[in-house]
């Protein structure tokens, strides 16, 4: 019953993000250091706000991921970064099922990381970019309660839709560079279907999980 | 860039090779990764390592973080992180990096005493934040490169350049310098413990996005790593000020060029048109009949530019 219940809504929920992607993304003229303050600020408005996410609610935490974060990522670019010279030699159909995937866990990632939201500030740091640029770099730090501050930084690009996140970085790691050797070594291992079927394994894996314990 | 690390590479490759023949006899195989090519051993120390936590550190640490009253975890963090400072500050003085270190050293001063012994961490809400440098980094700041990565046991992920340090940072911690040996190690402990509790939710998330943990784990490691190193942060914002400095002695010789003309402008009634024809060819040409009757119009021109 449960494992059933679980494949519906994650069904459910790659069909709805599939489709907030092909939806237009409103202001596509918007700057792209605007277009990351505004959604993160957003963001973790929201996560305050809503005592369900924060006690891990994982179907609101989707909806949240879904409506607000994903029609402003590129995930095809993204997975095609990390893939490298792997991207060409796949067929366009293990390309979308590769990138679907890769978004998906992506999501499963980033609903655990918002969970945590606490009494974290963002503070955005001097952006610079010429106005032909067409690849920027956003830069922010979230500011702890204890600790250093954590570096989150965004790599976006222009697209017909406007800007879009194709990269970020997490305390001075990028996130597709650190998938690049994963995706390398399974690429090697079982071809790029065994890449594709080493992702699915893990996001069924992750549907079927709590996805974080109730916070204290 | 380049040059740094060459002059360093020569200066570290003696210590790189002892230690690196020393530690690892000889288990090296080949592998893809150029930075990695210790793979079987580290492999084999990370699931050591991975056995350790799942068995003890990670329980005792989610026990430490659901029993232990918050402001309570909170103080041990303090205090240890206050002892870390003042290494930290002699790292950023050997570091050149004079501001930097005279921010830690009055953070570990404030917080020793009017924090209680670190106890409290005032310095913080006070815009004095933390930096965290050790020996390691004071290394490749001078350009000994990082060389293979090492995944050491208890310790964690490292590279044989900070493996090679780390001696100098245990003796830069305070907490090694306590002499009764009982309340040197049970801090220890705690503290590993209480180190682990901050990450925990960290921990998992990783569990989570990593494909193979290994990998992801060394690929991020190596990165932040080596952005910690070259400061890159820093760097951007120290280019943020440069810039700014510019575009100020930008704006100044604009300013300066402006009032020069402004001058000129003043004196264009005087002076043949030659050098403001480009600035108001339209309104000059005209004009040139009738200089006598000028003075009412070099006003209008000369504002031309500053409205541009």
């Amino acid at each position: 019953m449960k494992p059933i219940a679980q494949l519906i809504v994650t069904a459910a929920t790659v069909a709805f993000s599939t489709s907030v992607i092909a939806a237009p993304a409103p202001a596509s003229n918007e700057a792209p250091d605007v277009l990351v303050k505004r959604v993160s600020t957003d963001v973790i408005d929201t996560v305050k706000a809503d005592k369900d996410i924060q006690a891990g609610n994982r179907n609101k935490i989707m909806d949240l991921v879904n409506s607000k974060i994903l029609p402003y990522v590129d995930a095809q670019k993204m997975t095609q970064q990390a893939a490298g010279r792997f991207w060409r030699q796949a067929t366009p159909e293990q390309q979308k099922q590769l990138s679907d995937e890769f978004r998906t866990l992506l999501v499963y990632t980033y609903s655990g990381a918002l969970a945590q939201i606490k009494n974290e500030t963002v503070e955005f740091k001097p952006f610079r970019a010429s106005p032909t640029d067409t690849e920027v770099e956003v830069r922010s730090q979230v500011n702890v309660t204890r600790g250093e501050p954590i570096t989150l930084n965004y790599r976006l690009s222009k697209t017909a839709q406007g800007w879009k996140i194709y990269d970020i970085n997490v305390l001075g790691a990028w996130l597709v560079q650190t998938y690049t050797s994963t995706f390398t070594s399974e690429i090697n291992k079982g071809g790029i279907d065994g890449l594709i079927k080493r992702l699915r394994e893990r996001n069924q894996q992750l549907a079927s999980k709590p996805l974080a314990a109730p916070q204290k | 860039m380049k040059d740094r690390n060459a002059s360093g590479q020569f200066r570290a490759r003696g210590l790189v090779v002892a230690i690196g023949a020393s530690l690892l006899l000889g288990g090296c195989a080949s592998t893809a990764n150029p930075q990695d090519p210790f793979e079987k051993f580290n492999r084999a120390m990370f699931t050591f390592n991975d056995a350790v936590d799942r068995t003890a550190l990670k329980p005792a640490a989610t026990a430490y973080k659901n029993v232990t009253p918050t402001f309570v975890q909170t103080g041990v963090n303090n205090f240890f992180s206050n002892l870390s400072d003042l290494w930290s500050s002699a790292n950023n003085f050997a570091q050149l990096k004079g501001g930097d270190g005279f921010n830690d050293l009055t953070r570990f001063a404030v917080n020793s005493t009017l924090g209680l012994g670190g106890v409290l961490d005032i310095a913080s809400p006070a815009g004095l934040r933390k930096h965290n440098e050790d020996l390691g980094q004071t290394l490749g700041f001078w350009g000994v490169p990082p060389g293979p990565y090492l995944m050491l046991p208890l310790l964690g992920p490292s590279t044989v350049r900070d493996t090679v340090a780390l001696p100098g940072d245990w003796y830069g911690d305070p907490w090694t310098h306590v002499n009764d040996i009982p309340w040197r190690n049970s801090g220890i402990v705690v503290r590993a413990v209480d180190q682990r509790a901050s990450v925990l939710d960290a921990s998992n998330l990783l569990e989570d996005a990593a494909l193979d943990r290994y990998e992801f784990i060394r690929d991020g490691y190596l990165q932040r790593r080596a952005s910690r190193v070259l400061d890159t942060d820093k760097a951007e914002e120290r280019a943020e000020k440069v810039q700014k400095g510019l575009d100020k002695v930008q704006d100044k010789v604009q300013e300066k060029v402006q009032q020069v003309q402004e001058k000129l402008g003043v004196n264009k009634t005087g002076t043949p048109d030659g050098s403001n024809a480009a600035d108001a060819p339209a309104a000059g040409t005209p004009d040139a009949g009738s200089a006598p009757n000028n003075p009412p119009v070099p006003a209008p021109v000369s504002s031309q530019p500053v409205q541009k």
